[in-house]
């Protein structure tokens, strides 16, 4: 069996969000720690679709941002095709990696260059890693990469600012692209696009796949785009991995009462102008998370076990509730936390 | 009979760049009821935003409208001068962006915010507006709103801060929001907050709402009609279970058609051949000829304009008597 390209062990990132100094030294307030990431393992085959999902604020950009190493994890480890990116392995080990790695930034906006033509960003990679010599083969497949998603070799010539949210988004996967990358990060690639034009991202994502066995770890909250292109699937819940699913196996059977809030939150086309299960609740204060289980504030079937132990991670999910075999099949009615207001109706 | 609250009658907005002047809307028309919320979806580029910002009065050079015009309770208000304007915004229309960051200052506390908006658009007394801003944050949802309101808006999260930026929109009582991508950012439980919340308002105050997002669920559950645009023009518009269920209009069939779904079986996503033309080269007759399976002979030379052939508005030549062969709509 070969092993798998990304193994992730341990990984946790603490953020001091404290006030300033100053403040601190007034108002004698202690330094304050946000666990955004706490313990995440999980590994990502060659040529697999890897997906994170969870409400906003659980860790989902974080993880990745500590996979392709813009952000330096407090614990743990991030190994990639057998070369420990975190430890000490050799700078041109480490270097030949990240080559071959790219991320499509969940913001289109931040991140392209203002004062960059977009032909010039586009071609950035190619020239960076000298995959391409001469100009004119530059610009041809600047060209062909534009035409690949759905914009027009032409507008090469143009600026970020004169294009909509979506054009922009566009412009970053075609650089992503541009590196020859075998291995992308995407963080919420398709939520600034209209459906057509995700239908035509996401096909294209799967036929480059397909043909140069591409490897993803795909970051979004809309579900039913992860289930169409996933092959495993990781929920986060206030920066763990609460539960990982094989594909569309988690839509049929989740076994974390979370995910089932999240399936049962989905909007539903067929019953236009009906008011969805509202959630209840929110994510609590990271800062100051909850005992035990994280969501155990949320959860109808926590009992004194949940808020004292961290579940483990066994049966590819973290519950008490679902290791004692105690958690019914059916939909999950959730609570609404002390001191947290239900929205009224 | 008291007009629409919003008519936008024949709006053309043209940019001027280096390459030309590109006209990003073309003869735009809708309008929008007191407490009703019309959706707008379609292909990214479409000038879903530029729409909203000619309402609200912000196109900024090198754009200009440049024909029609856009009527607020049966007044003008495209050609008022920019400090009536400006007085419009914020008191009569409000808005919400898709990033509550850029509306937030980081820098100032949640309530200050809130009190000086308040305060800019009434004569409220500095004590009445704090305790209006903590009366709104409760009507959004947010919980102890007396302790959150000095907090900063890093202290909050996502949704949260979503919320507070409706709640800005909402101090002045407008009479129209326009919401640009408002849940784009954030996952469906706090999609579902904020939609509960738009929808309170257009009920208890009669708010009426322009909802751009680019999610056909949010839109099915939140909107009464719907405006499909592409290229710069209105397409289609209609009851949302119409347009949802049974679009007219081919381009608007194929986005429907290229949702995803929970329970799809299909590998590959439905999707509509080729792309939108760019604002330099739009077709002439029906912008969406060159992609169109059912074009036809007037398709790539006379403009379809939007007419209510059948069910509703419809900017297509396949259902226009004078031209259509039998059957082809099918
Ligand atoms: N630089 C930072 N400083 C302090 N806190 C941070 C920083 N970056 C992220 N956080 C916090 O870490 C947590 C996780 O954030 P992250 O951006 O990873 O969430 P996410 O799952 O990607 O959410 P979203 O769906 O909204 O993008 C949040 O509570 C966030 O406020
Ligand atoms: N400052 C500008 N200069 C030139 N063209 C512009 C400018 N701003 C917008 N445009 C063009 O106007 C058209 C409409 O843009 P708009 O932002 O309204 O699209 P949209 O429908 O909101 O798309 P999205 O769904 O991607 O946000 C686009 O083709 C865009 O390139
Ligand atoms: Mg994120
Ligand atoms: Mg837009």
């Amino acid at each position: 069996m070969t092993p798998p390209l990304v193994e992730v062990r341990h990984l946790r990132r603490v953020f001091d969000v404290s006030p300033p100094f100053l403040n601190r030294l007034i108002e004698r307030a202690p330094k304050q720690f946000l666990k955004a990431v706490d313990d995440v393992s999980f590994d990502i085959a060659r040529g697999e679709t890897f997906a994170l999902v969870g409400e906003s604020g659980s860790g989902k950009s974080t993880v990745a941002r500590m996979v392709v190493g813009l952000l330096e994890p407090t614990a743990g480890e991030v190994t990639i095709d057998g070369v420990k990116m975190t430890g000490r392995a050799p700078a041109e080990d480490r270097r030949r990696v990240r080559r071959r790695m790219q991320m499509i930034f969940q913001d289109p906006y931040a991140s392209l260059n203002p004062r960059w033509r977009v032909d010039r960003i586009v071609a950035e990679p190619i020239r960076a890693f000298g995959l391409i010599q001469g100009e004119a083969a530059i610009r041809e497949r600047v060209g062909e990469l534009l035409g690949l998603v759905g914009l027009h070799p032409d507008d090469g010539v143009k600026y970020p600012h004169e294009f909509s949210g979506g054009q922009r988004q566009r412009i970053a996967i075609a650089r992503a692209l541009a590196s020859d990358a075998e291995f992308i990060v995407c963080d919420e690639p398709t939520s600034a696009l209209d459906v057509s034009v995700q239908a035509q991202i996401l096909n294209l994502m799967r036929d480059l796949q397909d043909r140069l066995g591409l490897t993803y770890l795909f970051i979004s909250h809309n579900l039913a785009v992860v289930r169409h292109m996933a092959s495993r699937i990781g929920v986060m819940y206030l920066g763990r991995v609460v539960e990982i699913g094989e594909g569309r196996g988690l839509f049929t059977g989740p076994k974390h009462p979370y995910t089932r809030m999240l399936l049962d939150a989905v909007p539903d086309l067929a019953h236009i102008g009906r008011r969805r299960e509202p959630v209840r609740g929110e994510i609590p204060n990271p800062i100051n998370p909850p005992s035990g289980c994280t969501f155990n504030p949320r959860c109808p079937y926590a009992n004194d076990r949940c808020r004292a132990e961290i579940p483990p991670f066994l049966e590819s999910v973290a519950c008490h509730g679902y290791h004692e075999r105690r958690i019914p099949t059916g939909p999950v009615e959730l609570l609404v936390p002390d001191g947290m207001a239900a929205l009224p109706a | 009979m008291t007009p629409p609250l919003l008519q936008v009658r024949d709006l053309t907005v043209e940019f001027a760049t280096r390459r030309g002047v590109l006209r990003a809307l073309d003869r735009v028309s809708f309008d929008i009821g007191r407490g009703e919320v019309l959706g707008v979806v379609g292909e990214s580029g479409a000038g879903k935003s530029v729409t909203g910002s000619a309402v609200i009065g912000l196109i900024d050079r090198p754009g200009r409208i440049a024909g029609g015009e856009i009527l607020l309770d049966g007044r003008r208000i495209d050609n008022l001068p920019p400090e009536e304007m400006r007085k419009v915004r914020g008191k009569r229309i409000g808005m919400i962006f898709q990033d509550p960051l850029t509306s937030l200052n980081p820098l100032y506390r949640i309530g200050d915010q809130l009190v000086e908006t308040i305060r800019t658009h009434t004569d409220l007394s500095a004590s009445a507006a704090r305790r209006r801003a903590i009366d709104l944050l409760a009507e959004v949802g947010i919980p102890a709103p007396e302790k959150r309101i000095d907090g900063y808006p890093h202290q909050f999260s996502g949704g949260m801060r979503q919320r507070v930026v409706i709640a800005l929109a909402l101090s002045a009582e407008p009479e129209l929001i326009i919401a640009d991508e408002p849940t784009t950012a954030l996952d469906v439980s706090v999609q579902a907050q904020i939609i509960t919340v738009l929808k309170r308002l257009c009920r208890d105050h009669g708010t009426a709402v322009m909802l751009v997002t680019h999610d056909m669920g949010v839109i099915a559950e939140t909107a009464d009609r719907v405006a499909v645009m592409y290229a710069g023009r209105v397409i289609e518009i209609g009851n949302v279970a119409d347009v949802v269920q049974n679009p007219l209009h081919p381009y608007a069939k194929g986005l429907m058609g290229a949702i995803p779904t929970l329970t799809g079986q299909e590998r590959r996503l439905a999707q509509i051949p080729g792309s939108m033309p760019r604002l330099s080269a739009i077709p002439p007759g029906c912008p969406f000829n060159p992609r169109c399976p059912h074009a036809y002979a007037p398709c790539p030379t006379i403009r379809p304009d939007l007419t209510n052939y059948d069910r509703h508005p419809v900017a297509c030549h396949l259902y226009d008597p004078a031209y259509a062969p039998e059957g082809v709509a099918a």
